[in-house]
């Protein structure tokens, strides 16, 4: 059905029946400008992995002034929130209340421990062990505190009781470790990812439901301009889904921005495309609006979600779904855009991603050339 | 004529279709030739393949075996040079109901590189034609049936095409519309057009020129509408009856071996005689229709006396009325879509509520059933007030849905099962229920089958059996026979006309005028009001002149609109 050539008056025709679509039936646009702000917003705020101010008790059998300085160091850290308890009973009780998530003991001989450097100086941590994740990041944390409380008193008092190796971190790319960081470009991925094939699976398949589609086949219309046109149309409405996006992103959750615009535009554009082509691609097969929805949901958004290294590092599959995570398009527009918000243009990693990007973008829409006969069988 | 070469000519077509692992036969072998410059209707019953031949003509579907030549081409090879000469209104007309009538037009015009300056005259022409100048600024979504056909019409007529093919135009239009389209249609095969016009209404295929007449994929006959019922010379008669007792008469006529086909019209029955059969005494002859043939012949085809007959205990009479109204109102914001309705249905009655498309019909049929209050006004079902309980009203009566809402993945019996469950019914009570329905209805040969695979007839009688499944009183129709071929229509009517002599009442919704033949009064809804109320003959009779003097239902309808709107001008 390629044979005929392109015209251009028929194409205009079908954009601007798509665009008149578009503005009456809101269907579209709640998909493509709507959506995007409900799932960044409910994801964004709902997947945020970073305690902050995490309640943590602390039992001091007698105060002194190392127990003062400790408790003074657990408040500087801007993860932890120490509150004092009068004994250990009060403190398990809170423990089990869920008052605090951990609680520490400082026992009577802490202080003459800690100074006299004979024996160090033990330090009793309880944390709630129900969410093992939460409760190994708890421990970090005050592990974390401890250590730069022990090692500014050592300085003080001029004397080496610190270890000898000193462990000093750096997190690169995200150095407040703030999990919206790296989560809110992954999601944007999501986001494009579903209303990219949602877009045109369903405005395909509402025209083989509504019977507008033997209507066209009959005119001269070629299935190349009806694609085409569709892909215009929904490319243009696409973009503004991924500006609303990328908006709230770095409006609204402070994500950093250290790429360029005109990079992340040609990504985006890259991405969508690609998108767009495997929804045209689910309604070449599915022919009413329930199926394509339930299709577009299946075979993009699912394996994006679990496959595309913005929920499960992909390093840490297993080998054979680390094979299958290539032929998920959302991988590779993860990693470009966590590259290109949190670490800049590194052009080793969005090269690679965006020439991935594009032969997705390029085996759809050919295949999707190549099911769609004129033909109704 | 004759002699002219064929617009289109099919030489033994086959197509098959894969569903489920399954494959059926749409078109068998058919062959057939189309000739320029007339209408030529395609006719058949539903499931005998005229959407498909449509669909191959028009190059949208590729055929298994045999030919198709369409204006002199291959429809198989040249496929796009000969869809730039056809105009194809399929059977949903193919617009977007999101853009304006103008808007729908100048897409089309689009498609087909229109030059603005031969557009703006072209849009004219078709606007004026089809009378579409005034709404052309109004989304089609919003237009009536009607002008949504007329708009189809106007967009697959834009680039001037040679042949055009209209699939099942007239199914869902009021017969003022439909007349509408055929005035419009026959002024276009006056300027040369090849029109190709599927239905499954015989009257309307008796305005064709020519008519192919298609069974199970294949043509069981061709020819000139007159020439078909010219055959049928001698064999059609009217018996008289008294209104009262026209059931049964056409009952025991339909029993009778020298009859093929007997139906009520108005307070006679129309009987056709096998070949050579005597006339009944007092028999009236009347002039043989198409339909007459299409019944004749295909009552070869089909097996006969398959037909369902239902068993009922007689109802013992209630007092009162089975359903009355009184001055029933419904708004729908500041639009009043019904405005005053009465009336009154007797026990046993066949009552018919008649009218255009959005002439309030659907409205108070759905307030009727309790499933929508009524602004003002009351109406009462089985004696219930539906204002007051609408649910214990619901208990008494069964619904049967336009589309037979079936669960067409259960097996009739499950369907069954279903139906009843929600009807309250339980262990034995629900188990000799379903055997009255299996054996009433010749269900039990297909009780595992899955109602979704079965014949359109049996799938009509598994669709009346669930709505009677708990032994209602009243029964409601909502267009039951639309779109449904004579023979099934017929059967269909046989056994609404037993249930109603057995004490059920019935209401049904129809703009198909043959359907409402069947009823004993009808109740002719327009802009929300009453305007005519009678019994079939009666509402002729108004419609009667020294031009008409023996009018059919089709007639009346369209007469009493017209009146009415002339005597309230909108």
């Amino acid at each position: 059905m390629s044979g005929r050539l392109i015209s251009f008056m028929r194409l205009r025709g079908l954009v601007r029946k798509e665009g008149l679509q578009i503005l009456r039936d809101p269907s579209s646009i709640i998909i493509a400008l709507i959506m995007p702000i409900v799932l960044i917003l409910l994801h964004g705020y709902g997947i945020s992995l970073d305690p902050r101010d995490v309640p943590v008790g602390v039992v001091v059998a007698r105060p002194t002034a190392d127990t003062a300085g400790l408790f003074t160091a657990l408040s500087n850290s801007p993860f932890l929130k120490p509150i004092a308890f009068a004994d250990v009973r009060e403190a398990e009780d809170a423990l089990r209340r869920r008052r605090v998530d951990g609680f520490i003991v400082l026992r009577e001989d802490f202080s003459r421990n800690a100074g006299g450097l004979a024996r160090p100086a033990p330090i009793q941590l309880v944390v709630n062990g129900v969410d093992a994740n939460s409760a190994r990041i708890l421990q970090g944390y005050v592990e974390g505190a401890v250590v730069t409380w022990v090692g500014s008193t050592a300085g003080e008092r001029r004397s080496p009781i610190a270890a000898p190796i000193a462990l000093d971190h750096r997190y690169w790319f995200n150095a407040e470790l703030r999990s919206a960081n790296f989560i809110v470009p992954g999601l944007i991925a999501m986001v494009m990812t579903l209303i990219g094939a949602l877009l045109t699976a369903m405005v395909v398949s509402r025209e083989w439901e509504r019977g507008t589609m033997e209507a066209l086949m009959v005119t001269p219309a070629s299935m190349t301009e009806i694609m085409l046109a569709k892909l215009l149309s929904y490319f243009t409405l696409g973009m503004g889904g991924m500006a609303v996006s990328v908006g709230l992103a770095i409006f609204l959750f402070g994500v950093p921005f250290r790429g360029s615009f005109a990079m992340l535009t040609v990504i985006a554009m890259t991405f969508l495309i690609a998108a767009l082509g495997m929804g045209l691609l689910i309604s070449t097969v599915a022919r009413n609006q329930f199926v394509a929805a339930q299709a577009a949901f299946v075979t993009t958004y699912m394996p994006a979600l679990m496959l595309s290294g913005f929920l499960f590092d992909i390093g840490t599959m297993p080998a054979p779904i680390q094979a299958i995570t290539h032929i998920v398009a959302a991988r590779y527009f993860v990693d470009a855009l966590q590259t290109i918000f949190l670490a800049g243009n590194v052009w080793a990693v969005l090269l690679p991603n965006l020439a991935a990007l594009a032969g997705f973008a390029v085996f759809f829409f050919v295949l999707t050339l190549w099911r769609s006969r004129g033909r109704l069988d | 004529m004759d002699e002219a070469a064929p617009i289109v000519a099919i030489d033994g077509l086959v197509k098959r279709f894969l569903a489920r692992g399954r494959t059926t036969t749409a078109l068998d072998g058919l062959s057939a030739r189309i000739l320029p410059g007339r209408i030529t209707g395609i006719v058949g019953p539903d499931g005998a393949g005229k959407t498909t031949l449509m669909r191959l003509i028009a190059g949208l579907l590729l055929p298994d075996a045999g030919s198709i030549r369409v204006l002199g081409r291959d429809a198989v090879a040249e496929a796009e040079a000969i869809q730039a000469e056809i105009g194809y209104m399929p059977q949903r007309f193919g617009l977007y109901e999101e853009l304006s009538a103008a808007e729908n037009l100048a897409l089309y015009a689009d498609l087909h590189r229109i030059d603005a300056a031969a557009r703006a005259q072209r849009f004219a022409e078709l606007l004026r034609f089809t009378g579409l100048a005034p709404f052309q600024d109004r989304r089609a979504g919003k237009l009536s049936g009607g002008m949504k056909q007329k708009l189809g019409l106007a967009c697959a007529l834009l680039a001037r095409p040679r042949l055009l093919l209209l699939d099942e135009p007239s199914v869902g239009v009021d017969p003022v519309s439909r007349r509408e389209l055929w005035r419009i249609v026959e002024n276009l095969v006056g300027e040369g057009i090849t029109v190709l016009w599927s239905t499954a209404y015989l009257d309307e295929a008796e305005r064709c020129a020519e008519v192919l007449l298609i069974d199970g994929g294949t043509l069981l006959a061709a020819g000139r509408p007159a020439e078909f019922a010219a055959r049928m010379d001698g064999r059609s008669y009217a018996v008289a009856v008294p209104e009262s007792g026209r059931r049964a008469l056409q009952r025991r006529l339909a029993r009778d071996p020298a009859v093929v086909d007997a139906q009520i019209q108005g307070a006679a029955v129309r009987i056709v005689l096998a070949e050579g059969a005597p006339a009944p005494a007092g028999a009236v002859r009347v002039a043989p229709r198409l339909e007459d043939a299409f019944v004749a012949r295909l009552a070869h085809v089909r097996a006969r006396g398959e037909s369902a007959r239902p068993t009922l205990a007689a109802r013992a009479a209630a007092d009162g009325p089975a359903i009355e109204t009184r001055a029933l109102v419904r708004d729908f914001g500041s639009f009043r879509a019904v405005d005053g309705i009465s009336f009154s249905v007797a026990r046993g009655e066949v009552f018919g509520l008649l009218g255009p498309n959005g002439a309030g019909k659907s409205t108070t049929f759905k307030m009727l059933c309790g499933l929508l209050p009524p602004s003002s006004g009351t109406a009462r079902v089985a004696g219930v007030d539906l204002g007051h309980a609408p649910a214990r009203a619901r208990e008494r009566l069964g619904y049967m849905a336009q589309r037979f809402s079936l669960y067409g993945d259960l097996s009739v019996r499950e369907n069954l099962e279903f139906f009843g469950g929600a009807c309250n019914l339980r262990g034995a009570r629900l188990g000799a229920r379903i055997d009255w329905v299996l054996d009433g209805f010749g269900l039990r040969a297909v009780a595992a089958a899955l109602s979704g695979e079965l014949p359109l007839g049996y799938k009509q009688r598994l669709a009346l059996g669930c709505a009677l499944i708990h032994e209602p009183e009243i029964l409601f129709l909502d267009e039951p026979t639309s779109g449904v071929d004579p023979l099934s229509r017929r059967e269909f009517w046989s056994q609404i006309g037993l249930l109603a002599d057995h004490g059920v009442t019935v209401l049904v919704t129809s703009h198909f005028m043959e359907e409402a033949e069947y009823c004993d009064r009808l109740c002719l809804i327009y802009r929300g009001r009453t305007i005519a109320m009678g019994t079939p003959d009666g509402l002729k009779r108004r419609a009667a002149s020294a031009a008409l003097p023996d009018p059919t239902l089709d007639d009346a309808f369209v007469h009493l609109v017209a009146d009415y709107d002339r005597e309230h001008p909108p």
